[in-house]
């Protein structure tokens, strides 16, 4: 019998933790770090990729994904030499996919050539924001023309290009977003990734909130119809709405995360980064220690920079299962939830949404509809309330 | 060997909250070191985690003070520390039998208020010596010439020999233990004649099972005596007597006049009924007038949160009543909230009391429903029915009339909120019997439905006046009125918990506050959901919660599966805390919020 994660397979993810700057929105694990000796972490990378083999050098790697933080902030040999080590330890699909997230900055469009010689066949560029005025509120160090001539040379030197936006922005009126989004869909290739700007806490915009100084954000009625009207746009252009802020031509599609939304099995390694891995019949939750030195002093002293590994329950998985494939125009299978859990969501839950024209159920397969698409947390909180 | 007549001083103190009766106390039991320094604590005689923490009484509570006066002669000396708040004011009138004399302790700083002046009524009534005591003389504020002028012309008792007093500092409380020597009366009996005693109170201990407090009128008590309850018949061993000092000090006897405690294998506070006659078996003895029993006027449903929890609330409720006479329980069902109790309770704080020990003793969390009065139903073939939940509303075709209770209360405030009060007693169907003043302090005293003041009345009132007005009612009986019920029906089911009596002319402005309100507290579902209130089958206030239009995760990757993991887990957990009606869920806090009026 084959374990569940292969259903979606497997991927890699390096998390590098530095920044040149910290954007207020942002609440992922990241610092800014005067000198950062480059040898020493691709050493320490190297090592946890040896040691996440070890417990998986049977399996066939689909993704690398080099996220953070700021990966484009590493030198062309640092992430040469770490690919070169990921090759010798697992063998790879035919089409594997390696991404790596770049700031569109001229210093680091630089590096790009670097990058397609080491290995990396995708970039996803943090754009973010179409006018100026937008990027500085956002904390971004790059101007607009910036960001097109880096996306001008990334579509040069990658086979494939995506980038990222944010909208619902301070002050964004559904028009200015409709305005923007046309030039975008102009400037994008086959992918495009779009968020909405969401409040984290102990972020610089989390506490600007807090005080009641953060102003101008749009309502949520003002964020459902820009919501639906990116939907529409992109569907004109051919780009399917494939995840909740994920556009794609098909076949586009980023493999790495589908892996995440797919319930697949994934290493971490570098600070604070999340794994899932199946061994023994097992899936476990594993990660990293947080700070960047302590990551690094328990890689260079114990051989390995995990702090935390858990068997996952049936029900945490079927939690987990749904919370990521419901992301997914594609839904999930309930077969696969009934092997997980070994239970079943309640039918009635499932009819009652299906009559408020919330999620679709056919052949096996749940989804959520486009209606139901900005309400899943809802919808999640029904069909998990009985598990 | 007890003591002898002459030389016992049986007392109690009438005061406002927060007028330092409970600090005074302490300082006459730390004076006569009837209690060491190092056993010392503030609010000695309340015992209960909640009359510490709201710095209210709410048992009475007895102790016996060993006293040297300036004359060298030992006196004993019991005070009885009775609530102040109107909810136990039977506590406060059979407390107050069982002493000659009172303290009337006023703040310096504040005057005579409504607690005051209802509790000294009953201080007066049983004949009571009146002491009057000028407390808070340390603060800058304290005005004596004039709160003793009050007090003359408030109250009418002669306040030229009142003690100046600060319990804070301990000025003045060796005046004040003399002036319980030489002013207050001894008591009266004889110790030859047959036992006579009255019960004061019991309450049940863990240990020793019911506690009963006797006042010995003649006769003496001993260990091993055979004891009868008159109204019933029983008789018991008395297995310990005692006195409180404050902690429980067994003795050998009780002599007339004395007070302390027995127990005697009681199982059940019910057993015992306060104001009881007590004798020895085989003897005859004229009973004691006795006390009017207090009888619950508001009544809410108490329902667990946890549905499962139905046993245990049943189990704390049962334990509870045993300690507690004055409060009634009978098992209820409601379509919207499952099992759970019907509660009738002497009033809001005495409800809030027994919810809060629910919940904190026995660590059950409660929803509770709107508080609502008994009202009378008279039928149209002449059957009068007694109306505990609106929910129970008959049929209006078999209804002849309604009547409701009515209440004659008493505000004290200072002008200058006058007219606010005024408005609020006169938004509340009042109607005005008088209104007099005492140099810049108004009195008025108004005829209210009960109905109307159990709910905010004293929130909006303490609100209104800035904290500065006092209230005390009395219950003065039933007057028909034009009343219904109205129902709420929220996505098209009624929801019976949130049924409420409302007079005829106010429904339409209490039913639109009410889904005005539901709105706001009830969350956002996936689909538009109608909030009406009606009387009968019609419709008189209408809102709509619009649709929840965007609930989702951004950004959602590898990295962030636990996170959000947990976060829905949470969200579950605070849905599993809501009620479903239909497919509509409803938080716990929106069945009183609901009621809440802000006008």
């Amino acid at each position: 019998m084959q374990d569940d994660w292969q259903n979606a397979g497997f991927g890699l993810y390096i998390h590098w933790p530095f920044c040149s700057a910290k954007c207020p929105y942002c609440d992922f694990n990241s610092y800014v770090a005067d000198h950062i000796d480059e040898d020493r972490w691709v050493r320490a990378y190297i090592r946890e990729i040896e040691r996440i083999a070890s417990q998986t050098s049977d399996r066939i790697l689909k993704s690398v994904f080099f996220g953070g933080g700021t990966p484009s902030l590493m030198s062309e040999n640092a992430v040469g030499a770490i690919l070169e080590a990921v090759g010798k330890n697992w063998r790879f699909t035919n089409d594997i996919e390696i991404t790596l997230e770049a700031n569109p900055t001229s210093v680091e469009a630089s590096r790009f050539e670097g990058y397609r010689a080491a290995g990396v066949n995708r970039v996803s560029l943090g754009i973010q924001a179409l006018n100026d005025p937008d990027l500085k509120r956002l904390g971004r160090l790059h101007s607009v023309a910036e960001g097109l001539a880096a996306l001008e040379i990334a579509k040069k030197t990658f086979e494939r290009t995506s980038f990222d936006l944010i909208y619902s922005r301070q002050d964004q009126t559904l028009a200015d977003w409709e305005t923007e989004l046309r030039v975008a869909l102009d400037l994008a290739g086959d992918h495009l990734s779009m968020y909405q700007l969401t409040i984290e806490p102990n972020t610089a915009f989390g506490d600007r909130y807090k005080a009641g100084k953060l102003k101008g954000l749009p309502s949520e009625d003002a964020e459902a119809d820009m919501y639906f009207r990116t939907q529409e746009l992109c569907a004109d252009r051919g780009l399917c709405s494939y995840e909740v802020s994920n556009f794609a031509q098909k076949g586009a599609e980023s493999r790495h995360n589908l892996i995440y939304w797919r319930y697949g099995d994934y290493a971490g390694i570098g600070p604070g980064a999340h794994g899932r891995l199946t061994l023994g019949g097992h899936r476990f939750a594993t990660e990293t220690e947080l700070s960047p030195m302590g990551w690094l002093t328990k890689v260079e002293k114990n051989g390995s920079g995990e702090v935390a590994r858990s068997s996952l329950s049936k029900q945490e998985q079927g939690t987990e299962f749904l919370l990521m494939g419901l992301r997914l125009a594609e839904g999930v299978s309930l077969d696969r939830y009934s092997h997980l859990t070994g239970s079943a969501i309640s039918p009635s839950v499932i009819e009652n949404l299906s009559e408020l024209g919330m999620v679709r159920l056919e052949n096996g397969i749940l989804q959520v509809s486009e209606k139901g698409r900005p309400l899943i947390n809802a919808i999640l909180r029904d069909l998990l309330a009985d598990q | 060997m007890s003591t002898d007549l002459s030389h016992i001083r049986n007392f109690s103190i009438v005061a406002h909250i927060d007028h330092g009766k409970s600090t005074l106390a302490d300082r006459l039991i730390q004076e006569t070191g009837t209690v060491q320094d190092r056993d010392m604590k503030a609010q000695l005689l309340d015992s209960m985690d909640i009359e510490r923490e709201r710095g209210i009484t709410i048992k009475a509570n007895t102790v016996r003070i060993d006293y040297t006066a300036n004359n060298g002669q030992d006196y004993v000396l019991n005070l009885i520390d009775t609530p102040g708040h109107v909810d136990f004011a039977y506590e406060v009138s059979r407390s107050m039998r069982a002493v000659e004399g009172s303290l009337l302790v006023v703040d310096s700083t504040q005057g005579v208020e409504a607690q005051t002046l209802a509790n000294v009524y009953q201080a007066i009534d049983a004949d009571h010596e009146l002491v009057p005591i000028l407390n808070k003389i340390d603060l800058p504020a304290s005005d004596l010439d004039r709160v003793a002028e009050q007090i003359e012309d408030v109250i009418g008792i002669d306040a030229s020999g009142a003690i100046p007093v600060s319990a804070k500092t301990g000025q003045g409380i060796r005046e004040t233990l003399e002036a319980i020597v030489e002013h207050l009366p001894a008591p009266t009996g004889d110790a030859d004649a047959p036992l006579k005693a009255m019960l004061v109170d019991s309450w049940y201990d863990a240990y020793l099972g019911v506690i009963v407090l006797v006042r010995i009128i003649d006769g003496k008590l001993k260990k091993g005596d055979k004891i009868k309850f008159l109204s019933n018949g029983t008789v018991h061993p008395v297995d310990r007597i005692g006195v409180f000092r404050p902690e429980m000090a067994v003795i050998d006897e009780l002599g007339p006049g004395e007070i302390g405690f027995l127990t005697a294998s009681i199982k059940q506070v019910r057993d015992t009924r306060v104001g009881d006659t007590i004798t020895h078996d085989k003897k005859e003895v004229e009973a004691l007038p006795g006390f009017k029993p207090a009888q619950p006027v508001v009544f809410c449903g108490l329902f667990p949160v946890d549905n499962a929890e139905f046993e245990d609330l049943r189990d704390a409720i049962e334990k509870l009543a045993l300690n507690d006479a004055s409060f009634s329980y009978e098992m209820e069902t409601s379509a919207a909230l499952g099992f759970g109790f019907r509660c009738g309770f002497l009033g809001l704080l005495h409800l809030e009391v027994i919810r809060d020990r629910i919940e904190r003793e026995y660590n059950i969390e409660l929803i509770t429903t709107a508080p609502s009065v008994i009202y009378h139903i008279y039928m149209r073939d002449g059957e009068m029915l007694e109306l505990h939940n609106p929910a129970d509303m008959p049929d209006l075709t078999l209804v002849d009339h309604l009547e409701e209770p009515r209440i004659k209360a008493t505000i004290l405030v200072p002008d200058e909120y006058l007219g606010d009060v005024l408005k609020l007693c006169q938004d509340r169907r009042g109607i005005q019997e008088d209104l007099t003043y005492a140099g810049s302090r108004a009195m008025v005293v108004y005829d209210l439905p009960l109905n109307e003041v159990v709910f905010d009345f004293y929130d909006r009132l303490k609100s209104v006046t800035k904290g500065y007005a006092s209230f005390d009612y009395q219950m003065i009986g039933y007057r028909e009125d034009r009343l219904v019920k109205m129902s709420i029906l929220v996505n098209e089911e009624p929801v019976d918990a949130l049924s409420t009596m409302v007079h005829f002319d106010r429904a339409e402005q209490r039913g639109r506050a009410m889904v005005e309100k539901l709105k706001d507290l009830i969350p956002r579902h996936m689909f538009k959901i109608p909030i009406q209130a009606a009387i009968g089958g019609r419709v008189i206030a209408r809102e709509t919660l619009s649709a929840m239009r965007k609930d989702v995760t951004a950004k959602c990757y590898g990295g962030d599966a636990t996170r959000k993991k947990k976060l829905l887990e949470k969200q579950k957990a605070g849905k599993k805390k809501m009620r479903q009606f239909g497919k509509v869920d409803i938080p716990q806090e929106a069945f009183i919020s609901a009621l809440k009026m802000d006008g």
